[in-house]
């Protein structure tokens, strides 16, 4: 599209009454619009959720505190948990997945346009359910309203003996209806990637993005699926007298760990295979070479997508299983250190030898890489049973999977956000800003979570509203606070930055990165139809090929 | 060699802390004139075991960490030289670096060495399992059932016939003779989890399920530990104490808790008030017509150091705090506030107090 015509819109768009694109965005089936309205409805519960870890945070700031009740605090951590996974994860990438997979395989849209505007308002919906929960229910012995049972809701906790009023029907609704979305979007993500790719790109030729993306989905309709018939056998339970998890008549507590950590573990990697995404498309353009091994880098995805079924059990050494079944999740989770760490020396091996641009977006990959290092190697130590009968259920468990969550998947967030935020508004986010926001954001983090490992070292449990004093733990948790707001003052002047750049920002243009992939060939933002004539790709790197005609890739493809 | 020698230094280290710690903490009971209950180990690190399962832990966990750290040592040192020698010198003519696309023996090297890795540690770990796990139980193995409740703990010593509360007294093991103490682990509500850890791993409390764990404590002393799965709004004043006495000093102990309680005619008044209330739903006192089992044996009260499992010390005033106004102590535990005139209460103290 030319500039001229971007004016136009741009001068319609002004003068339209806000209503009428209010009603424009509520209806719309644009992949892109969809995938906006996901990102923002994340970063607005990633504020709130924000604001639950905080209230944690401040309550176990020294012993015997009493800034919140036990109940208060119980719902506190269990909303924090649900939300951070279910609507603010989730969601940020799914919308990166709508915005994104469509333009890097030169597609107009997603494949089921209709069912992606659904999908979005059935999560939506969810979230908006969890959160009714607050002024519509009632959690353990009638004392609370928003559930308070953990965001594993183990059985029998949530039976009607222990959860009398409607908070667990909002907690099991909530993610049954979520799920369902999560659901639709990845048929629409698998139909898009397999059907909707642009002449010439086999699936040889996809960007990384777009086989992680694809890997994702598969996960989430594996993962998310038995998620739903446990919450579908809960409410029977609950509503119609069944008795699957009611330990009293004869039901399994075991039951339910077994299906939710089914859908647990894998959801892990539903969450960090995205991440990886980002990961492999930023660290190629900053390091100025293509990705080290690509067929390499496909296969260990797939690899961890299957193993990652079979390792759900190192989440319940503790309940007593058999010898052999430890052993065997033992093994089985070791296993997937292996593809893991292929990425790792992949990334490495991409970097290595190139021209490293110490860009925004590069320094929270470089934090990423390092991060997930540790977070690997403290979940081999997580993994090894005997060592675990130990450190489950304490706050090692808690800094371990927080630096796997926000260490490794947060920060791979923000660096897609750098990265792609100019193609998605057409201007930069404010150079400056961001390196605070990294510097601030890095401090932070390290000064609670690397911490964190330290009071679950000396004995302290998770989910616990207070502590006694003289077990070694205040001065840590103390410092964990501190830590916790200012990765809080981070996160804040990351919004600011979002903020001011959108309307401030310098101008980006079409490829402002010198990148590679097919979404920086057009406009920035793109416009509606995203190609004005669909492009023919010859090799992975279509815009390096356009770049350098005497050396393109298409030669060794 | 060396390596023991490190651990005896570990193991004086300790004790001068330990030591340190029990004069700081006999002068604070001085200056405060109260009867603290002296407590040997108030750190309950992981890394400091008196008991066998966690010292194999510990032993196990040294290994993995040693292999962790040097896989984290090569590969950030891997990492920090990338990203130092290939940055983009200023001043560097724009050119592209020479495109590299992937190299068939580097992916093959760092695919095998990983599954080495994987495959020792999966040996080492399993040995240590099925050491732990299979254990067999020797004949003069002590026999508890713990049951998990909202929010204390039930301890029933079924070969002894005794049972109690929240405080666990168990022997000291002589390696000799070994007198492990095995727990069958059970729950009345919702699931708990049992850990000491200086003694061993935690081992969830499922309900409608049994359970088993072990522990072989090779020190004397008071170990603490507390509920380690989320059971309900009190689960952060679950807590445990485990204490390991010598063989003799358990046998006094036992002796001492087969006693029904003693009647104090004195306190006739307490015990009516006792006896004619709700408090008989719940508690059993030995030898009275209190016989209720939904809250802890009280038969012998005053021998625990704490009450409400471990929220508070057993001390008159927190007795009849805990009585007038259980919320003050424990915000939603399942005691209710009694409701008794300050007259009532104070007769009923003073009975509790003479269950020793």
């Amino acid at each position: 599209m030319s500039s001229d015509a971007m004016a136009i819109q741009t001068a319609e768009a002004a003068d339209r009454p806000w209503l009428e694109t209010l009603h424009e965005w509520v209806t719309t089936v644009d992949h892109k619009r969809l995938g906006i309205l996901y990102v923002l409805y994340a970063l607005f519960f990633l504020v709130v959720a924000g604001i639950e870890a905080t209230i944690i945070r401040i309550q176990l700031m020294r012993p015997h505190n009493d800034f919140v009740s036990p109940q208060v605090f119980n719902r506190m951590f269990t909303m924090h948990g649900t939300t951070m996974i279910f609507f603010v994860v989730m969601p940020v990438l799914f919308g990166f997945a709508n915005y994104l997979v469509p333009l890097v395989i030169g597609a107009r849209d997603m494949a089921f346009p209709r069912l992606n505007a659904f999908s979005f308002w059935l999560t939506a919906f969810g979230g908006i359910l969890l959160y009714f929960s607050f002024v519509g229910g009632f959690g353990l012995y009638g004392a609370g309203n928003a559930p308070d049972t953990g965001w594993w809701a183990y059985a029998p906790l949530t039976s009607r003996a222990f959860s009398p009023g409607h908070s667990t029907d909002y907690w099991t609704i909530a993610l049954l209806v979520s799920g369902f979305g999560s659901i639709g979007t990845s048929i629409n993500i698998i139909a898009t990637i397999l059907c909707m790719r642009c002449p010439g790109m086999k699936l040889s030729r996809m960007p990384l993005l777009a086989w992680l993306y694809l890997t994702m989905a598969g996960l989430v309709i594996l993962s998310i699926s038995p998620l739903t018939a446990a919450q579908m056998m809960l409410s029977i339970d609950r509503y119609l007298g069944a008795h699957f998890f009611d330990t009293q008549a004869g039901g399994s507590a075991a039951l339910w760990m077994h299906f939710f950590w089914i859908f647990g573990h894998p959801e892990v990697y539903v969450l960090v295979i995205p991440a990886f995404a980002f990961v492999s498309e930023i660290i190629p353009v900053f390091s100025r070479k293509p990705i080290f091994g690509y067929p390499v880098m496909v296969g260990a995805t797939l690899c961890i997508g299957f193993v990652s079924m079979s390792v759900w059990a190192h989440h319940m050494y503790t309940i007593g299983m058999s010898s052999y079944s430890n052993s065997f999740f033992v093994f089985t989770t070791m296993v997937i250190a292996v593809p893991t760490g292929i990425k790792i020396f992949n990334w490495l091996g991409t970097m290595w030898g190139g021209k490293i641009r110490f860009e925004t977006p590069m320094l929270f990959c470089i934090g990423f890489l390092f991060q997930f290092l540790i977070a690997g190697l403290t979940g081999i130590m997580l993994g090894a049973a005997p060592f675990n009968w130990q450190l489950s259920g304490s706050y090692f468990v808690i800094a371990h999977f927080h630096y796997v969550i926000v260490g490794g998947i947060l920060f791979a967030l923000f660096a897609a956000f750098y990265y792609w935020f100019p193609k998605v508004t057409g201007r930069m986010l404010n150079d400056s800003l961001g390196k605070l926001h990294f510097w601030l954001f890095l401090i932070g983090f390290h000064m609670t979570f690397d911490v964190m490992h330290i009071p679950g070292i000396l004995g302290m449990p998770r989910r616990i509203y207070t502590y006694e004093s003289g077990r070694g733990w205040d001065t840590l948790n103390l410092i964990i606070t501190i830590g916790t707001f200012i990765q809080g003052i981070a996160v804040l002047v990351f919004v600011a930055n979002l903020i001011f750049s959108y309307f401030k920002g310098p101008r980006a243009g079409n490829d402002p990165w010198d990148a590679w992939t097919l979404e920086w060939s057009i406009n920035s933002p793109p416009p509606e139809y995203n190609f004005a004539s669909i492009p023919t790709v010859a090799s992975r790197r279509p815009l390096w090929d356009l770049k350098h005609p005497e050396d393109p890739d298409s030669r060794y493809d | 060699m060396a390596k023991n020698y490190a651990g005896k230094w570990g193991a004086v280290t300790g004790r001068v802390i330990g030591v340190l710690v029990i004069v700081a903490g006999i002068l604070l009971a001085a200056g405060l004139c109260t009867a603290a209950p002296r407590v040997d180990n108030p750190v309950p690190s992981i890394f400091e075991p008196h008991s066998t399962p966690a010292d194999s832990i510990v032993h196990l966990s040294h290994f993995v960490l040693a292999i962790t750290a040097l896989i984290f040592l090569v590969v950030a040192s891997l990492l920090t030289y990338a990203v130092v020698k290939f940055r983009n010198k200023a001043g560097d003519p724009q050119r592209e670096p020479a495109q590299v696309y992937g190299s068939t023996q580097i992916e093959l090297a760092w695919t095998v060495i990983p599954i080495l890795i994987v495959v020792v540690l999966f040996l080492a770990t399993a040995r240590v399992i099925h050491a732990i796990q299979d254990a067999p139980k020797p004949v003069a193995a002590l026999e508890v059932t713990a049951i998990g409740h909202q929010f204390w703990w039930e301890f029933r010593y079924p070969a002894l016939g005794l049972v109690t509360a929240n405080e666990l007294h168990i022997p000291v093991s002589d390696p000799d003779h070994p007198t492990p103490t095995f727990l069958k682990l059970l729950s009345a509500d919702t699931d708990h989890s049992f850990w000491v850890p200086q003694l061993a791993g935690k081992t969830d409390l499922i309900p409608n399920r049994v359970n088993e764990m072990w522990m072989d404590p090779h020190s004397t002393g008071i170990f603490l530990g507390q509920c380690a799965q989320y059971c309900g709004t009190q689960h952060a004043k679950m807590l445990l104490r485990v204490t390991v006495e010598s063989p003799e000093a358990f046998q006094v102990w036992v002796n001492s808790q087969k006693q029904p309680a003693i009647q104090d005619e004195k306190e006739t008044a307490g015990k009516r008030v006792f006896e004619t209330t709700a408090c008989v739903n719940c508690h059993e006192v030995g030898g009275t017509n209190a016989t209720g089992r939904f809250g802890p044996d009280l038969t012998h009260l005053m021998s625990r150091s704490t009450i409400a499992a471990g929220a508070a010390e057993n001390t008159k005033e927190n007795l009849r705090l805990w009585i007038q106004n259980p919320d003050a102590i424990k915000p939603g535990s399942l005691m209710p506030a009694m409701q008794l005139t300050d007259a009532d209460l104070d007769a009923l103290v003073r009975y509790l107090e003479t269950l020793q």
